[in-house]
């Protein structure tokens, strides 16, 4: 029994400034949930299916009949708008993955651990940020397949995939309110579609704003994914397009989605 | 409250909208005893346990555990406890190894979680199964994992809800030997329970709880003895169950006449044979067919069953009466 004393807890265990633990915690469920979304490959590849068959709808059947502003090739017009589609959907699976744990009572057991409140969160939207680079990089090699190309640089398009992450982690915290929200991960499916399917299309990700009728307009130009698809657009291609305004614009809404999502989903956490 | 008692619940009140899921229960866990919290479904022992793990906050009351007040310090009483729920909660996706030391980490064990980890393995016999993903484990494999996932602090008081429900007798066997090996070293521990004969088995105290009270407690004994000292059991046709219990329940207006799951009526018994004379007779008069007829000692079943025919009249929420 003398092995079983030096392991259990001792006195020093929990020295340390809150905000260092809550980094350590959050490290150790993001690790906990990469191991998680790395053996189960199917959802991976579910996740990717989709926006491939969008690519493949949008390039080949649709394509023809819109055209990108400009000398722009509709093919680069499209893919940079896929990228943020896909990114936008993935938030989905941040409250799908959070409603599984609810209903299985891991969160119970975290919540009855005296771990810091906001890693069990934080260790989502974290894994997932690492899932949604994976999934971005798996989306640049499909679209350089059906003949898409960066246009401006390498900085330019380094930076796009950074304010794609940065929007994907932005809006997971939607998945996450969602996830924490609903009964059960097939009601966050559900639930999903009506909300985010109708966002994802009234925005600049297929189709030119300037092609939609005003009232349309009005509410296409502040979606926050018409202004992230902009800046995204600027960076990865260049000219045309212009990243100024649309960055600011779009760095104020995530902003905001975050001074909202967060406490919302932190709140709502401690009360399930 | 004395430093000798573990666990302390005093009137604790909690409302889901309009169902009092506990309606002022108390009771005191003593140090390296074991309480079980004994009811059916529905009657508040799974709430009880949330509030006194920190999960739910409860309308009113108070509560301490290992001496910390639940409300006023949640972290400080997460440190000292463990908590293994009815479904078993752990992660189907990792190893039973990669879940105890995730779980060791997380309680922050540093750089002794690894060792942790493969200590409880041995101990929970998991080690041929350690670096299996859990989804291939089977229902006792898990409950064994989670048991062990809710040791990894060394609590100071443990927790288990329905540690068994839904296990194969089998399994049901195999952990309760494991349970008692646990508080035969000295843990003290909450066990809430469906089943009479775990509670009489594992447990050094029952609490009996109903519709959010507590409606009974003592040692299995002392509750065996509020019915009576003996029981009588009466089988009869089914057709003519109202008339016998018509006709048994004047025979010991201090009892009510309860009916177990297989049709058996049963009755406190306080003069023994005399008694069953009367019963047979009463019977008799009364027309009813006599199956069988038997005294007995109370089983924890006689006991909850007289306990809840009692208390439920005085209900007027009771919705579960079928």
């Amino acid at each position: 029994m003398t092995a079983e004393t030096q392991l259990r807890p001792e006195a020093g265990d929990h020295e340390g400034s809150d905000l260092a633990w809550a980094v350590r915690d959050s490290w150790a469920l993001t690790k906990r949930n990469l191991r998680t979304i790395a053996r189960q490959p199917q959802l991976l590849v579910f996740a990717t299916i989709q926006p491939v068959i969008f690519i493949l709808l949008f390039r080949y059947v649709f394509g023809g009949a819109i055209s990108a502003p400009g000398s722009i090739d509709y093919v680069n017009y499209l893919l940079t708008g896929i990228f943020v589609q896909t990114i936008t959907f993935a938030a989905i699976q941040t409250g799908i993955g959070l409603s599984d744990d609810l209903s299985k009572g891991i969160v119970d057991r975290f919540k009855s651990m005296p771990l810091s409140r906001a890693a069990v969160l934080a260790g989502r939207t974290g894994a997932d940020l690492v899932r949604n680079f994976v999934v971005i990089l798996v989306m640049i090699v499909v679209g350089y397949a059906v003949g898409f190309e960066f246009t401006n640089g390498v900085a330019g398009p380094v930076l796009a995939i950074g304010l794609l992450l940065a929007w994907g982690f932005v809006f997971s915290w939607v998945g996450a309110f969602l996830g924490l929200a609903l009964s059960s991960p097939e009601t966050v499916q559900a639930a999903s579609f009506p909300t985010i399917f109708p966002l994802v299309f009234a925005s600049s990700i297929f189709v030119p704003v300037e092609t939609m009728p005003g009232w349309l307009q009005a509410f296409v130009k502040v979606n926050p994914i018409t202004l992230v698809t902009d800046s995204v657009r600027a960076l990865a291609l260049g000219e045309p397009f212009e990243l100024l305004p649309h960055l600011a614009w779009a760095a104020v809404a995530m902003a905001l989605i975050l001074a909202v999502f967060v406490p919302l989903s932190v709140l709502r956490y401690r009360r399930t | 409250m004395t430093d000798d008692l573990a666990v302390v619940a005093e009137d604790l009140r909690v409302t889901y909208g309009s169902t009092r899921a506990l309606d002022g229960v108390s009771f005191a866990v003593p140090r390296g005893t074991v309480l079980g919290l004994l009811g059916p479904n529905g009657a508040g022992k799974t709430t009880a346990v949330r509030v006194l793990t920190t999960l739910l906050r409860p309308d009113s009351g108070r509560a301490q555990v290992a001496g910390v007040d639940v409300l006023a310090d949640p972290s400080g009483v997460r440190r000292r406890i463990g908590l293994a729920g009815q479904y078993a909660a752990v992660d189907d996706n990792l190893t039973g190894r990669e879940n105890l030391r995730l779980f060791g980490t997380l309680y922050r064990l540093r750089h002794r979680a690894d060792a942790r980890a493969d200590e409880l393995l041995e101990r929970f016999d998991l080690v041929d199964a350690a670096d299996r993903v859990v989804k291939t484990y089977s229902g006792g494999m898990r409950r064994r994992l989670d048991l062990a996932a809710s040791l990894v602090n060394a609590p100071e008081v443990l927790f288990l809800d329905e540690p068994t429900t839904g296990l194969d007798p089998r399994s049901r066997l195999g952990l309760w030997d494991v349970i008692e090996d646990l508080v035969g070293g000295g843990t003290t521990l909450l066990l809430t329970t469906q089943y009479l004969e775990e509670a009489d088995r594992l447990a050094d105290r029952i609490a009996v709880i109903d519709h959010g009270r507590v409606i009974a407690e003592g040692t299995a004994d002392e509750l065996k003895d509020r019915t009576g000292g003996q029981v009588l059991a009466v089988r009869v046709p089914r057709e003519q169950t109202d008339d016998a219990r018509r006709a048994l329940a004047p025979l010991n207006p201090a009892d009510e006449v309860a009916q177990a799951d297989d049709g058996t009526l049963t009755l406190g018994a306080p003069d023994g044979g005399e008694f069953v004379v009367r019963a047979a007779q009463a019977l008799r008069e009364a027309g009813v067919v006599l199956d069988e007829i038997s005294l007995r000692r109370p089983t924890l079943d006689d006991v909850f069953l007289s306990l809840t025919a009692r208390a439920a009249p005085d209900d007027p929420n009771d919705e579960e009466a079928a």
